[in-house]
């Protein structure tokens, strides 16, 4: 069952189309990446899935609301992390969650209860009675996931969750991420940072000039726009190895990297063929190393080759 | 279109910690005590010479608001300390939100709009009102210290007009400092423009208001000039608040225009009545109705254009 439906979801500003007639679902728990450069559309989406900004055109359903007319129930049930989030720095963690707590309307034991343990749950525990304005960016992030905790939302909608924090804030921020996936919660989550997003995403749309230009697994996205994606590379010593090696199926071109050491471009994961082939063919296998597709790749590539189409559009 | 729940579900929420961040903000708390003890200074200075000289007087308490020197408590209220205050509580409302980053991720729950601005509103009008009160009260017993006598009820009653009036006028200010905090993302720009609106209307206007009056009226006829004069006058709420309060707690004052005509040497005597003899409350509080009903009326229209202006921005910056 889809969480999120957009189905030709358009806004103007003025006329000009900021998003432009874009259509995506997110499944329940499920973890989708929007991605794409700043100025994108990313954010103007999200906004509107929210309700917190009016839909041009198109429809959206989350959890099967209309964020138009049922912007509370909607945003009772999903939780919003967003750009760069900001929390009242004169309040403790605690004191600012306790204010959302209110806003949700829940009792005060509950909300006290849940409180403690959203706040130990992203490791803000210890300084749950600390100022937020003595906290750093990455705290409050986590302050901004504790929220989302907090409300039990459905769907964590998270904004550039990793800009501007440092690899360990970021590593720790991603598994908490991945808890709420375990938590049974979908994310969408938005980011131009794409190497740090595909590790967590199990689905990605990439985002350009206010389309959805495409969208799919990591894997899928790499065989489409890179033609298959998977760089194999060999090294091996013997005879003929390299013609044996471009006879495997699913191999697309070889190319020699030295002596012994051949790379090959492949629509999927051929090592075991590889191995086969060497051992078959009498060889001494070295070395065998695959590198997955990476979203910085076909990102690149799918501009390279598009971009005149894109400004001719 | 029918949007679902209440517009002001979260109001009291939000009023109840925007009236928390007030009282423990010191810019708010150095803001009060500033304009407590001012307003306490000033109207003991005018103790002494009360007691001296009119003993006679049947509204002698009033006194106390109108025969102060050198400035009178509601002059310096209606000049300085209500707008300052008003601002000083205004001027971040919404733009302190926007940059704090904070907007998005309040009006990201389960809230209206409407419950923020309407929330922040009564907060500050709540803070207003508190602040006036205690003043108040604080005057009412210095007048019973330092004069030794009770207020009679009529008195009592024109000090309470006193009182409410000044919260409406302090409203207009918040309003005016909100409008401003949702204008202009920069709380800089919107202190430095609510307070040229203020200086504006304050020191300015009502200089300006004759030479617009001249030129807009042809006629040499002087009533007729003076009249236009003070239509004009009154576009300042300041004038406004200053002609209500000169008649409430003035009983001997029978016209707004009395104080203009003696300007020009002439007195205002109706058929039938004693020149300085007092008026009843009721009818004192008639002769200023209609600039009671306008400084409510500029209030309530300021909030409504802030309003409309909140509910159509954007919430990303």
């Amino acid at each position: 069952m889809n969480v999120i439906e957009a189905n030709s979801l358009t806004k103007r500003y003025n006329g000009v189309a900021v998003v432009n007639g874009i259509s995506f679902s997110v499944a329940r728990g499920e973890i989708f990446g929007l991605l794409g450069p700043n100025g994108a559309g990313k954010t103007t989406t999200i906004l509107m899935l929210l309700g917190l900004s009016d839909i041009s055109d198109g429809q959206a359903r989350v959890l099967d609301h209309d964020p138009v007319r049922e912007p509370l129930a909607v945003k009772r049930h999903v939780g919003y992390l967003p750009d760069q989030v900001g929390f009242y720095d004169n309040l403790t963690a605690a004191e600012n969650l306790r204010y959302t707590g209110r806003l949700m309307g829940f009792e005060r034991s509950e909300r006290e209860q849940r409180i403690k343990s959203s706040l130990g749950h992203v490791g803000l525990g210890e300084v749950a009675n600390n100022r937020v304005g003595t906290f750093s960016r990455g705290m409050r992030q986590r302050l901004g996931l504790a929220e989302i905790l907090l409300k039990e939302a459905q769907i964590a909608i998270l904004d550039e969750p990793t800009s501007g924090l440092d690899p360990q804030a970021t590593a720790e921020l991603l598994n908490i991420i991945r808890d709420l996936k375990n938590r049974g919660v979908s994310v969408l989550l938005s980011s131009h940072l794409l190497e740090r997003v595909q590790s967590v995403c199990d689905r990605v749309a990439l985002f350009s000039q206010g389309n959805i230009v495409l969208i799919g697994t990591v894997p899928e996205l790499g065989r489409q726009v890179l033609g298959g994606g998977f760089r194999v590379e060999v090294e091996a010593q013997g005879q003929g190895l390299g013609e044996r090696i471009a006879a495997i199926p699913g191999v697309q071109r070889v190319e020699p990297a030295g002596a012994n050491r051949f790379l090959l471009l492949a629509d999927h994961d051929v090592r075991p063929e590889a191995a086969s082939a060497v051992v078959a063919a009498g060889g001494r296998l070295l070395r065998l190393s695959v590198e997955e597709p990476s979203l910085e790749a076909i990102y690149t590539r799918y501009f390279q080759t598009h971009e005149g189409e894109l400004h001719a559009a | 279109m029918r949007r679902e729940g209440s517009a002001l579900h979260g109001f009291g929420v939000v009023t109840l910690k925007e009236i928390a961040d007030h009282f423990s903000s010191i810019l708010v708390v150095v803001l009060v005590v500033l304009v407590t003890a001012t307003a306490i200074v000033v109207v003991s200075l005018g103790l002494a010479p009360i007691k001296e000289s009119t003993a006679e007087d049947p509204f002698l308490f009033l006194l106390l608001f109108t025969r102060s020197s050198p400035l009178t408590l509601p002059l310096l209220l209606s000049a300085f300390l209500v707008p300052l205050l008003a601002i000083g509580l205004g001027f971040d409302a919404v733009s302190g939100e926007h940059n704090r980053r904070t907007l998005s991720r309040i009006l990201s729950q389960p809230i209206y709009r409407d419950a923020l601005l309407f929330g922040k509103f009564a907060a500050g009008l709540f803070t207003l009102t508190v602040t006036f009160i205690v003043l108040w009260l604080l005057v009412i017993g210095l007048g019973l210290w330092g004069l030794g006598i009770p207020p009679n009820a009529e008195e009592m009653a024109r000090a309470l007009i006193l009182l409410l009036i000044t919260i409406v006028y302090g409203a207009f200010w918040f309003a005016l400092a909100l409008l401003f905090s949702i204008v202009f993302r920069s709380a800089a720009a919107a202190v430095l423009v609510s307070l040229g609106v203020w200086l504006f209307v304050t020191f300015l206007w009502p200089s300006f208001a004759p030479y617009i009056a001249n030129a807009v009226s042809g006629s040499g006829d002087i009533l007729g000039l003076l009249e236009t004069q003070q239509v004009f006058a009154r576009l300042s709420p300041v004038v406004l608040y200053n002609e209500i309060v000169a008649i409430v707690l003035d009983p001997s004052v029978r016209s707004t225009q009395q104080s203009m005509l003696a300007g020009l040497g002439l007195a205002l005597i109706e058929r039938g009545s004693i020149p300085g003899a007092p008026i009843p409350l009721l009818q004192s509080v008639l002769i200023v109705w209609p600039q009671i009903v306008g400084l409510v009326a500029g209030s309530i229209l300021l909030f409504v254009i802030a309003y409309i202006v909140f509910q159509r921005q954007e919430v990303r910056a």
